[in-house]
């Protein structure tokens, strides 16, 4: 794996603007997906004879069907305000990390093709031709955005370059240069039903370990139930939750709130995936079949509700879309949100104070929270606006004693990626993540100094993996970053627990 | 990518997980450990041995914690933990573990 090279960026402040290096990060190439992966997802196997009219006409397709793309493509005015805001820009110093500088990769030739003065005077308005070296500078650069919306925030005009770079994707699908990582994983959940490939007797088994963990460890009997029809909630969850830590001890704090507030609730094998890979390509498509699991699965059980559990992306693909890609959803609860977040279901219940918490038992740890940017830019949560920055932080003020919040310019809506989103979480582009982490590891070495902040909590599957993976390339341990639930799981305390006080 | 074991070449894919799961061996396992820059030991066959027992049953790789909960029970609590874990196998039990193994890498947000 490529990371031992990778000259870790130490900066001084999280939004330090570096000298530019031109061509730092030319050249990097992720993987292409396999003829098998890319057949499985509809796309062409390998690069098809005719790419250059396959790929015009699928940007006439996207321009047609997608008005913002065209808009975004026509209106930018070159005014710099995005210049400095990516975190790719930040930790890589290469001008081409420049958001302008990643939409005119594609606008350029959008220019050539589809505008006046680009067909008949293209050397006066920054036209060029569409050549396969434009095609692999596309695969290069639109694989080095994770589609995180920062820069959106800061464009006069709203531009979103993560549209772009959709776009980019969706072409470069069409003509059969797919990334190995996104499709490899978006065919297993069409084929298996979660992005790992955990079958129904590996997912069975490796609940059943956790009730036993739970029982061993607070003498309660919490069941996580599977494919159980007829029960009210179905609970969809990204299937890290089922394999990596920290995220699933996040997943024993979403059981233990389901058993205190005495709700009936199931996962589903079938839909067993909150993540939805086919936004990071950006193919309706794909996007909608990995959808229509969840309408078949809470069709199949019955169930009245639908909770999705910590994942950022996933969440902005419910909230935002779930209804056009799946609805209507008139066959659920009309008095629940469809669909709604587990932060909101544990916000309510300690509101409503089903919960009894303990907050000492986190007492060990200064906890900060890292806004991931789809649940930040993509979405909301509850019904005031802001909800989704916070609702996470009343529910950590909840169950921890010290809270402290990172740099104002680096949270809420102008939250910096974890450096992984967006399709980039592969071993492949370490090198890319680890740089790309490094605005937000310069906003997390801040509190840790001077408010001694020790755990960075958060509530994305890829945030937490990515974390883990480069934390310690800035000197944190890899368990500095937890799940949220896994905090609110420490603090619950359940009926007929066995607590120390009572031992003693 | 491939691996020379005993004038045979074995297949691999572009970050040296074997192709055909068959192909694995004992001998093959010292092999990819030496270039991932490992020497087998009983503890890291203990790791492989479990992956692979578990992977035979349920067609994929053990969560980390499942394998550590089950190593705790063989290795006892101070082998049986994540650090050292991460100790054994730097890259990670799962991934590292899983390429000396024979197994396919983990997909997803892992």
């Amino acid at each position: 794996m490529a990371d031992g090279d990778t000259q870790v960026p130490i900066l001084d402040d999280p939004l330090q603007v570096p000298c530019i290096k031109p061509g730092a990060m030319e050249g990097l190439q992720p993987f292409l997906a396999s003829p098998e992966h890319q057949e499985a997802l509809g796309f062409p196997g390998e690069l098809v004879p005719d790419w250059k009219e396959k790929a015009l006409a699928k940007m006439a397709e996207l321009a047609e069907k997608n008005r913002a793309f065209q808009v975004y493509l026509d209106i930018c005015v070159k005014c710099g305000a995005c210049t400095d805001k990516c975190h790719y820009f930040l930790g890589t110093a290469d001008p081409k990390n420049m958001p302008v500088a990643r939409q005119d990769l594609l606008r350029s030739v959008y220019r050539r093709y589809f505008t006046f003065a680009g067909k008949y005077f293209p050397w006066l308005v920054g036209a060029r031709d569409l050549t396969e070296d434009v095609l692999k500078e596309w695969y290069s650069y639109y694989h080095q955005c994770s589609e995180c919306r920062r820069c959106s925030v800061f464009c006069p005009y709203g531009i979103d370059t993560a549209e772009i770079t959709m776009a980019a994707r969706d072409i470069l699908d069409a003509v059969g240069m797919g990334q190995k990582y996104s499709n490899e994983i978006i065919g297993k959940v069409h084929a298996v039903g979660n992005n790992l490939g955990l079958n129904p007797k590996a997912l069975a088994a490796t609940l059943e370990g956790l009730e036993e963990d739970i029982e061993d460890d607070t003498g309660v009997s919490v069941r996580l139930p599977i494919d159980e029809k007829g029960a009210d909630i179905l609970l969809v969850t990204p299937s890290a939750d089922f394999f990596a830590e920290p995220h699933i001890e996040g997943l024993i704090g979403y059981a233990k709130v389901f058993h205190q507030a005495g709700v009936s609730w199931t996962l589903s094998s079938y839909a067993s995936e909150a993540a939805n890979f086919g936004l990071f390509i950006g193919n309706y498509e794909n996007m909608r079949l990995v959808s229509q699991r969840i309408r078949k699965a809470a069709k199949d059980l019955g169930v009245k509700r639908i909770i999705f559990g910590e994942c950022g992306h996933a969440w902005r693909v419910a909230y935002s879309f779930l209804n056009t890609l799946a609805g209507p959803w008139d066959f659920l609860d009309p008095n629940y949100p469809v669909p709604q977040h587990i932060l909101e279901f544990t916000w309510n219940e300690i509101q409503k104070g089903t919960l009894k918490l303990d907050k000492s038992k986190n007492d060990h740890m200064t906890i900060t929270f890292h806004d991931s940017c789809n649940v930040a830019r993509g979405s909301r949560m509850g019904d005031m606006p802001g909800g989704q920055f916070e609702i996470p932080r009343n529910v950590i003020k909840a169950v921890c004693n010290n809270y402290v919040d990172m740099d104002r310019d680096t949270i809420y809506e102008s939250t910096l990626c974890c450096g992984g989103g967006g399709g980039l979480l592969t071993d492949d582009l370490m090198d890319l993540r680890i740089k790309g982490a490094s605005p937000r590891m310069a906003a997390l070495r801040e509190v840790t100094e001077n408010d001694g902040v020790t755990h960075m909590a958060a509530i994305c599957a890829i945030c937490k993996t990515q974390f883990s993976k480069v934390m310690p390339k800035y000197g944190y341990d890899m368990d500095q970053i937890v799940s949220v639930h896994q905090l609110v799981s420490n603090a619950i305390i359940l009926d007929g627990q066995e607590t120390d006080d009572a031992e003693s | 990518m491939s691996y020379q074991l005993n004038g045979q070449t074995i297949e691999t894919d572009e970050e040296g997980y074997i192709t055909n799961l068959s192909d694995w061996s004992p001998e093959l396992a010292e092999v990819i450990a030496k270039e991932e820059g490992l020497e087998m030991n009983d503890e890291r066959w203990e790791v492989v041995n479990f992956l692979r027992d578990y992977y035979d049953e349920y067609q994929i790789a053990p969560a980390v914690r499942v394998l550590i909960k089950a190593l705790k029970k063989t290795m006892g609590p101070e082998k049986g933990n994540n650090k050292y874990m991460y100790e054994l196998f730097p890259y990670g039990p799962a991934k590292q573990a899983c390429k000396i193994a024979g197994l396919p890498k983990p997909t997803g947000c892992v």
